[in-house]
């Protein structure tokens, strides 16, 4: 495997200063690829892939009803990240964190961030995750999203942006964690010499955050996962998550609210649950207070909840920040509540429903990205330079029918990491999703999921739209140069008959 | 733990031993065909018959043949208890309940399946069936060996127990009952009789244990032996003394007393079969035996579902 041919174009690649010129960091991994007998690549690629199906780590695509699932493809060359820079990124999601709750706590008590006029109110009841029912909800400790997944970016100039806050419920932890799995085992010499951050105690921490937040009345708080079933995409993942955490999978049909409390039903009967982890949207939660034709919620269950019976992780209503409107706010937001500057910039955004913004994405639609407010998962977007005349036309006419719901970004030109194609290497786009917890203490797991465009060129990262993952290697400084001594204490030797 | 948790593990023990049941029928003729004397006709009606599946199998296939019974029994995806559909059942339901059981049971669980619908499954079923069978029947001893191994001995796993000795007690009887089809009610000729009977014995994995307590093959011991035995880990008796011990773990009742439908039927079926003798039972027809303790599993297995699956449990301590 000869990184000779590696051709950076004109982006920031995080393995390569130049070409034939690693980073200080990827030599130790650049020097191990190109001892590697020819072919040695691919058949571990064949192995790790064979290793993903036989666990059963898929993912459910909608709208195909064959099979079903899918392998969600995974490439084994990681990202890298040193300290220096994971230190920074650390400091700056912690920073949003705690001020994304302070937000969701304010706009939905005093709202003291309008009176003050740091965002306009309109924003606010415009924005289609906003829950009125949420108004005067006081979660135990004061914390609504427990638990987020943030997504970075790194353009062309080398420098991070936050994308997106993801602070509904944000999937993937658990291939971060299967991933290290599989690349602990393909590459273990490099893996020890490395010194790579451990990503292993995250289940322990989610277990210590959802008991932190459990209601006052709950002496040994009782956890479960809340989960659409089995036809849902991020199944695997919610049943990995319980199993991990040692804690009961529900589904809406396992509880039941009786006496303003939440039971599931055993073999034994009733039995009580403290703390929901709930990978279910708000408007399902509950048919009584949201969709009334939800068949995946529980009844009475936002009851339980407003009366402090039941805690739901996260709260209902974080969806709110997720508005791509409302994110624009949000290193207005930091000053604003934290004094403070922002450590991890946003992307610059351009707000359709101003007219001096709007008059300026409609002439450089070919240009910029548009992203609906309210969508994820890289529906409902048009990539300006990737695109035709006829769907920049489409997109200006739903921007003018409705310029709330749409936002506009300068196309990026994310950075890129050698991925194994065809037998050979080649940069693909990448970005980051570092994960969050938030209960007694702010937990960042050191490194996160990074998300691949697995198509030549392309920018759109998501699962659902033909991107991959890699596992995210967090190392510390300086590189290291040799493997650690072993154990050396005096070993016992078997019995012998 | 959870009553649809509780439903799924009790059917995945049930479909993974459904699925080893299906191989060995299918291995009694394998067995059969190495052994029958030259110009005798392969018999594969029997097997269908057996199943209990034969007007779902005449409603789709015209003739009883090699091919047609074990794409039906093996492959078939509208037959619910081919040995795909037991194993795509078995994963649904695990894919349920990857929080209850083990990693280790997962895995293996998934790449039998993946083994079983993958494309050459067919050819493979076809040009080395008896390898293919043998395959499966591994598939299902070493699920259970895993079951034992990596899961704590607690509910959950009492309930995988108990699906899986109903079902095997189940199906131990359809094995002793093919002997009944193949010989199409009547008495099969001396030489032709004791070929039947060691290939049914053998499917039962009964061969070698029955050769070294009884020795000579007497139509009394083997059902003695299928049936009755206390020390053949696979005799319908054997089976539902693990039955009943996995139910009375899960409700604390002594065995020997009950409290609730379940631990009735399942009792009395089980102290029957304590004090019956094969003199007997071949007096009363053993086909018509059979019959009847088949109906009386299905009468336990539903009231257990009562008890234990509905979505509002009956049965509380």
């Amino acid at each position: 495997m000869r990184f000779q041919d590696y051709d950076c174009e004109t982006f920031y690649d995080e393995w390569m200063a130049a070409p034939g010129k690693p980073r200080p960091e990827a030599s130790l991994l650049v020097r191990m690829l190109e001892s590697l007998p020819a072919g040695e690549l691919q058949r571990r690629q064949l192995a790790a892939e064979r290793a993903f199906l036989v666990m059963g780590i898929t993912f459910a695509v909608y709208g195909h009803r064959d099979g079903a699932e899918k392998v969600w493809p995974f490439d084994l060359l990681p990202r890298l990240v040193i300290m220096d820079e994971w230190e920074r990124i650390d400091r700056g999601l912690r920073q949003r964190i705690q001020t994304l709750n302070l937000f969701l706590n304010d706009i939905y008590h005093t709202q003291r961030i309008v009176r003050d006029g740091i965002i306009p109110e309109e924003v606010i009841r415009t924005a289609k995750s906003f829950r009125p029912e949420c108004i005067g909800l006081r979660p135990p400790a004061g914390i609504w999203a427990h638990i987020t997944g943030t997504d970075l970016v790194r353009d062309r100039d080398g420098k991070m942006y936050v994308l997106e806050d993801n602070l509904r419920c944000p999937s993937g932890v658990s291939y971060v964690l299967e991933n290290r799995q599989v690349m602990k085992r393909t590459f273990p010499q490099v893996f020890q010499a490395s010194r790579v951050l451990p990503v292993d105690d995250y289940p322990s921490r989610l277990l210590d955050t959802l008991q932190f937040v459990a209601p006052m009345s709950a002496r040994n708080p009782r956890v479960a996962v809340l989960t659409p079933g089995v036809f849902n995409s991020a199944y695997f993942e919610h049943s990995f998550l319980a199993r991990q955490m040692g804690v009961e999978l529900v589904e809406g049909r396992d509880l039941h609210v009786d006496g303003g409390r939440v039971f599931m039903r055993t073999t034994r009967g009733l039995e009580r649950v403290d703390v929901i982890y709930r990978r279910i949207d708000d408007d399902f939660l509950d048919p009584r207070v949201f969709r009334p034709d939800s068949m995946l919620g529980v009844p009475g269950l936002m009851k339980a909840y407003m009366e402090g019976k039941v805690t739901l992780v996260n709260a209902p209503g974080t969806g709110v920040a997720d508005d791509k409107v409302v994110y624009a706010y949000v290193p207005k937001m930091i000053k604003y509540y934290l004094g403070e500057e922002p450590i991890l910039p946003n992307v610059p955004t351009y707000l359709c429903w101003e007219k001096k913004d709007l008059d300026y994405v409609l002439e450089h639609l070919d240009q910029l990205v548009v992203k609906s407010a309210n969508e994820s998962g890289g529906y409902g977007m048009l990539i300006g330079p990737h695109s035709t005349k006829e769907q920049q036309g489409e997109f200006a006419d739903k921007i003018k029918a409705a310029p709330r719901n749409y936002i506009a970004q300068p196309t990026l030109g994310l950075s890129r990491v050698p991925t194994l194609v065809d037998g050979k290497l080649e940069g693909r786009h990448v970005d980051l999703r570092p994960y969050i917890l938030y209960g007694r203490e702010i937990y960042v797991q050191p490194g996160g999921l990074t998300r691949v465009a697995l198509k030549k060129g392309s920018l759109v990262v998501n699962s659902s739209q033909g991107g991959g993952s890699k596992d995210t290697w967090v190392l510390p400084a300086p590189p290291p140069q040799a493997v650690d001594g072993l154990d050396v204490r005096t070993p016992i030797t078997m019995g012998a008959q | 733990m959870l009553s649809r948790s509780a439903d799924a593990i009790y059917w995945i023990g049930r479909y993974m031993e459904r699925a080893e049941s299906i191989a060995r029928f299918i291995d009694v003729n394998l067995n059969l065909a190495l052994d029958l004397p030259p110009g005798t006709q392969e018999q594969w009606k029997p097997l269908v018959g057996t199943t209990g599946d034969l007007y779902r199998f005449l409603e789709r296939f015209d003739t009883t043949t090699r091919e047609t019974v074990i794409e039906f029994l093996a492959f078939d995806v509208d037959n619910a208890n081919s040995i795909y559909s037991c194993l795509r059942g078995a994963r649904e339901n695990a894919r349920a309940v990857r929080d209850v059981i083990s990693s280790d049971m997962w895995e293996h669980l998934n790449a039998t399946y993946l083994q079983v619908s993958d494309e050459g499954a067919r050819g493979r079923a076809r040009h080395s069936s008896y390898q293919f069978f043998s395959e499966v029947k591994l598939a299902g001893r070493t699920f259970e060996g895993l079951t034992d191994d990596t899961m704590s001995h607690g509910e959950s796993w009492n309930f995988c127990r108990l699906g899986r000795m109903l079902e095997r007690s189940d199906k131990i009887a359809r094995i002793l009952d093919l002997k009944h089809f193949l010989s199409n009610g009547k008495t099969s000729s001396g030489a032709l009789d004791d070929i039947e009977w060691s290939a049914v014995l053998q499917s039962a994995s009964a061969l070698e244990l029955y050769r070294k307590r009884h020795g000579r093959l007497i139509k009394e011991r083997i059902v003695e032996f299928l049936l009755l035995d206390r020390e053949f880990p696979r005799s319908v008796h054997f089976c539902l003394v693990g039955a009943e011990e996995a139910l009375h773990e899960i409700t604390g009742t002594a065995i020997g007393t009950f409290r609730i439908p379940a631990e009735q039927r399942l009792g009395q079926l089980r102290s029957e079969l304590a004090f019956a003798r094969a003199e007997e039972i071949l007096e009363q027809g053993l086909h018509e035996t059979i019959d009847a303790i088949q109906l009386k599993l299905n009468l336990a297995g539903d009231a257990i579902t009562n008890a234990f699956f509905i979505a509002a449990p009956l049965y509380s301590a």
